[in-house]
């Protein structure tokens, strides 16, 4: 009769049953807990609905913010929804400048399981002239110590777009190109 | 409330389940009220933050199941990192509305059942999955996104506004807020080391704390909460009954919630929703809430002091357990719940304001027992089983209101003399969602 290998240390067992599928957890008062793997996948199939848009203009090259119709009302949203936030009538799509600021920004060592590879990367919130919000985005080919709070920078896209957030990032402007003061 | 109780917060507890851990902390908190029998608990509200953790849907089922609660009723409560305090509030609205004489909360989460990053991945999933997940799906990045900016608010643009190349200046500013936040974790962490429910007790260094490891420039490992296994319950009860289960009843006399967007990005820059102590020309030139503040936890602490009646809270608390899942959060918080005026949160670091008498931090804190925060250790050095997080909170203020802190940590080094009105808050998301309660002595 075959038993799993029984280990006290927690991080042993997580080793272990990576490579046999089960162990036992033996704790300092002597319990034995039997672990095992369980694994969990999933594709799902997620609709981008009415926020389609913006992921489909970002194949195009473009970088489509939302504004509201309501006259009395017209906030510029440069992360799009659909209905407006402040006064809930229905939006319209238009196209953001492709230059904004840096609004703050991190250097990210770590992520999910899903982005460790890609570590380090940057993050930053860009802001927009005439948008009321920001819109969250990856930076690129730039060191983290040219990095700072209302720093110029504009839009790239992928070529071959993945219909993701990621399929536009942000790089370093290559001339100064805002015209209003930062926020 | 008249009892509560918690299992020791662990990075793993594989031994016991999540029903079996929040056995031991129910049956921990019917030691300290033996009338508690089972007989004379009206229902529960049962609360974890997420299913992928165990893979087990429909958990508070099997919590209510096991400890032999049926046929009675229950619900389950999530609301992100704010699920804790978000079952205490579920409890005291099921007996505030009559429903319930006696309410069991009880909460938890057990985080060890993935891996670290997956776990970081799961918890990420309670950012906007269209817009936000996909750039690296980090609460850390998210975090560190707020605190520069709030550092460029109120450091940037204060101490070091004499200083005229932008970078530099920034730069500075960073590397000053980064070391003032390493006092909040020393605190922390020291704080810890006189409680035996704490996962992180240890004496750290500010310079140990800024040399461990970059997680999201600028938070390092050490300014960051880790993953836990725990439990934790509350008995919450009308008053007429209270004194059936124990001699030292503590009252909730304020409750608030708060919520903001779910996207960082679309927080408004707006105006400042006033606390009484504070005027609009304070923030003349303040956009509010950006990145850098927490709204949901400036209109859940405006609730429930405008409930309890408090006008001035630093002065009119004794002590906050605060949702410091981030160093950097636990400033902001501050701010947030209006112990110091929205940019004053460094300064009131460095005045010592939220530590505790008694205790060497390695460093002055000259005003130190004015308002203790985090007491217990908080959440970064306690650890941060979700569903757990904002009852623990809700116990440790209940033994501090009690004058009891010596008999359950077996050490009295953490109680704050002669505590009569405390607050705990529980925070959810990038700020998506707080909760403040605030407790009194009932006795």
């Amino acid at each position: 009769m075959t038993r799993p290998k029984t280990l006290s240390k927690f991080r042993e067992v997580q080793a272990e049953i990576e490579r046999t599928g089960s162990a036992i957890y033996r704790d300092a008062e002597g319990r034995e807990s039997l672990v095992i793997r369980s694994p969990y996948q999933i594709n799902y199939i997620h609709s981008y609905a009415e926020d389609s848009p913006f992921f489909l203009g970002l194949a195009e090259g473009r970088l489509r913010g939302s504004r509201c119709t309501s006259a009395g009302c017209r906030f510029v949203f440069a992360t799009p929804r659909s209905h407006c936030m402040v006064c809930g009538e229905p939006t319209e799509w238009f196209d953001l400048p492709l230059t904004g600021r840096i609004h703050s920004w991190t250097t990210c060592h770590f992520g999910s399981e899903a982005f460790l590879k890609e570590t380090p990367y940057n993050l930053a919130m860009i802001e927009f002239d005439g948008a009321g919000s920001l819109l969250l985005a990856r930076l690129r080919d730039a060191k983290q110590s040219d990095l700072y709070v209302g720093m110029p920078v504009e839009a790239r896209f992928d070529p071959k777009p993945k219909y993701s957030i990621t399929d536009v990032w942000f790089v370093p402007a290559a001339a100064p190109a805002p015209t209003k003061k930062a926020r | 409330m008249v009892t509560g109780g918690l299992t020791k917060f662990a990075k793993a507890h594989p031994e016991a389940d999540f029903r079996l851990m929040v056995k031991q902390a129910f049956e921990y908190a019917r030691k300290d009220a033996p009338n508690l029998t089972k007989d004379r608990i009206d229902g529960t509200r049962v609360s974890y933050f997420s299913d992928h953790f165990s893979r087990q849907l429909k958990a508070a089922s099997m919590v209510q199941d096991y400890l032999g609660m049926n046929p009675k009723g229950s619900v389950r409560i999530e609301w992100g990192g704010a699920t804790g305090g978000e079952c205490f509030q579920a409890a005291y609205e099921a007996v505030a509305s009559g429903r319930m004489d006696v309410c069991l909360a009880a909460g938890y989460e057990t985080m060890s059942r993935v891996q670290t990053w997956k776990g970081n991945e799961f918890i990420a999933l309670a950012s906007d999955t269209n817009f936000d997940f996909p750039l690296g799906g980090f609460y850390t990045g998210y975090y560190a996104l707020m605190v520069v900016r709030h550092i460029y608010e109120y450091l940037r643009r204060t101490k070091f506004a004499h200083i005229t190349d932008e970078r530099e200046a920034q730069r500075l500013a960073i590397a000053e807020g980064s070391r003032i936040m390493s006092k909040v974790s020393v605190k922390n962490h020291l704080n810890a080391l006189h409680n035996p429910y704490a996962q992180y007790p240890k004496r750290l260094t500010v310079d140990d704390v800024l040399r461990s490891e970059m997680i999201s420039y600028p938070l390092t490992r050490e300014q960051i909460c880790t993953m836990s296994d725990g439990a934790a319950v509350a008995v919450l009860c009308s008053e007429e009954r209270a004194k059936e289960f124990t001699d030292r009843p503590v009252r909730i006399t304020g409750v608030g919630c708060g919520t903001d967007t779910m996207r960082l990005a679309d927080r408004p820059f707006g105006k400042v929703p006033l606390a009484p102590t504070e005027t609009a020309k304070d923030y003349e030139h303040l956009d509010y809430p950006g990145v850098h503040s927490f709204r949901a936890g400036r209109s859940a602490g405006l609730e429930a002091y405008r409930m309890a009646g408090i006008t001035d809270p630093k002065r009119e608390l004794d002590f906050i357990e605060l949702h410091d899942a981030y160093a950097s959060s636990e400033i902001q918080t501050y701010e947030d719940l209006g112990l110091c005026k929205y940019g004053e949160g460094y300064d009131f670091v460095e005045s010592g304001d939220p530590f505790l008498k008694g205790i060497d931090y390695g460093f002055p804190t000259p005003n130190a027992g004015a308002i203790p925060v985090n007491p217990s250790g908080g959440l970064i050095a306690c650890g941060h089983p979700v569903g757990a997080t904002g009852l623990m909170q809700a116990v440790f203020a209940f033994w501090q209101l009690q004058g009891r802190i010596d008999r359950h940590y077996r050490d009295p080094a953490l109680q704050v003399a002669n505590a009569r009105r405390g607050a705990i808050h529980s925070h959810a998301g990038t700020g998506s969602a707080v909760t403040v309660s605030i407790l009194e002595r009932g006795y």
